[in-house]
């Protein structure tokens, strides 16, 4: 574990004056967790609990999820601090009308990649410094250039395989899903009230965990985030039977970007490919 | 002219399980149309009328290929014609995507097929369903789906 002294320090001092001053009700940020293998989130509502936060190389989550929580929401207005990563999922909840850009300050960490070693994600990473964040803290980072196939590697490894291969593959994966739905919790654009899995009348997704239902669930979600996704990977992290969901994630959003020159959470002003249309698109396939 | 189908009334022969689902305004017109016309086609279609090609979602698929389905069709108005104006154009990004989503999973992309079919196309109708009811007999019976439903899953 290494602390970014300089961003940590900066970032107690921005959240200390922020309260103080009453610009925000409260800070969400990373905490220094002894017994955790990450720096779990905590949420500062007194300026002399501020020297809770820090910002080392284990900052995993992506504190976005919170931003739709109605629990969250009515605790006041918030300060949040976010990777660049992180605030291309702001930018989608902006763009979805979630919240509106006033109602939240956001506190940009320049970062040079979490994990030892990196992962995926801060490998391919091109948003290391955020911009357009209220108060940044901490030094900027270099920015090494990603070209598009190593963004896509995940998804292409599986592409490269016969039909056949793939359905051997996704079968194995999918069987291994016990339908806990921490891929949704953790997501920070899986914000239904109600989600169409806790539907029963139609029952559109069986609930047991077997391949019938397994297939559906997985199906729905990817769809439902297809040109929405961020591909921060934290419905991958979260899954306790290790299914490559970040994959399929990467195949749509590679769809997205060859088919329609669309990258999600670059913007919170572009629309997203699905809410659109060109009259020119691509028609292959259609009898 | 009245048209024979080229399908066997045979029943000890496979009969293939196709769901269409025909938009109110142009391919279920036409399929109306070929049947006032007397253009034959294969019985294996079971047609579900939907009020544009853009309602409908993913999981209507997913669904029916749970029920048994062979194959399925969603079918709408020509690009330029939507009665809602821009639906068929939305359902054209959702619906590839959708197809490029089940080959990336595995699932034969050749169990759904996409149309363009006007209210005045019933004989473009009746040679479409000819044309996919004899390629889904030459695929056979939708095996990867059929073991996902008994429980046998094994690929």
């Amino acid at each position: 574990m290494t602390v970014n002294a300089t961003a940590t320090e900066q970032l107690q001092r921005a959240a200390a004056d922020l309260l103080s001053e009453g610009k925000v009700d409260l800070v969400i940020g990373y905490g220094r967790d002894q017994a955790s293998q990450f720096s779990s989130p905590v949420f500062v509502r007194k300026p002399e609990d501020a020297e809770a936060l820090v910002f080392d190389d284990r900052c995993f989550g992506n504190l976005a999820v919170y931003l739709s929580k109605d629990t969250v929401r009515r605790m006041g207005k918030i300060g949040m601090v976010v990777k660049g990563c992180d605030l291309r999922a702001v930018n989608v909840l902006l763009r979805e009308h979630v919240m509106k850009r006033e109602d939240i300050v956001l506190i940009g960490v320049p970062c040079s990649g979490q994990g030892e070693p990196l992962l995926h994600k801060c490998s391919v990473c091109e948003q290391r410094n955020p911009e357009g964040c209220d108060i940044v803290a901490g030094d900027p980072v270099e920015q090494p250039e990603i070209k598009a196939e190593q963004r896509y590697a995940d998804a292409a490894t599986i592409d490269a395989k016969s039909i056949e291969e793939r359905w051997a593959f996704w079968h194995g994966q999918l069987s291994k899903c016990i339908r806990c739905y921490a891929c949704r919790n953790v997501c920070p654009l899986c914000y239904c009230k109600r989600c169409i899995t806790e539907k029963t009348v139609p029952q559109w997704i069986e609930t047991s965990a077997h391949l019938r239902g397994n297939v559906a669930w997985n199906v729905a979600r990817a769809f439902h985030l297809t040109g929405r996704c961020v591909n921060c990977g934290e419905c991958e992290r979260a899954c306790p039977m290790d299914i490559p969901l970040g994959a399929i994630n990467q195949k749509m959003a590679q769809l997205m970007h060859e088919s329609y020159d669309f990258q999600s959470g670059l913007s919170s002003e572009e629309k997203a490919p699905f809410t659109t249309f060109n009259v020119d698109d691509p028609e292959t396939g259609i009898l | 002219m009245i048209q024979e189908a080229d399908i066997s009334t045979d029943t000890s022969e496979w009969q293939p399980r196709i769901v269409a689902f025909l938009c109110n305004w142009c391919s279920y017109a036409g399929a109306d149309l070929a049947g006032m016309s007397r253009f034959a086609y294969p019985a294996a279609i079971k047609i579900v009328r939907v009020p544009c090609s853009g309602r409908v979602d993913p999981m209507f698929i997913i669904k029916s290929f749970e029920q048994g389905a062979d194959l399925v069709l969603i079918s709408g108005c020509h690009p330029g014609d939507c009665h809602y104006t821009s639906g068929n154009y939305h359902a054209r990004r959702k619906l590839l995507a959708f197809r490029e989503l089940m080959s990336f999973l595995g699932i034969d992309p050749r169990r759904f097929k996409i149309s363009w079919v006007s209210a005045a196309e019933g004989a473009k109708w009746s040679s479409l369903v000819k044309e996919i009811t004899a390629e889904v007999k030459a695929l056979g019976p939708f095996e990867t789906y059929a073991n996902i439903l008994t429980g046998d899953a094994r690929p």
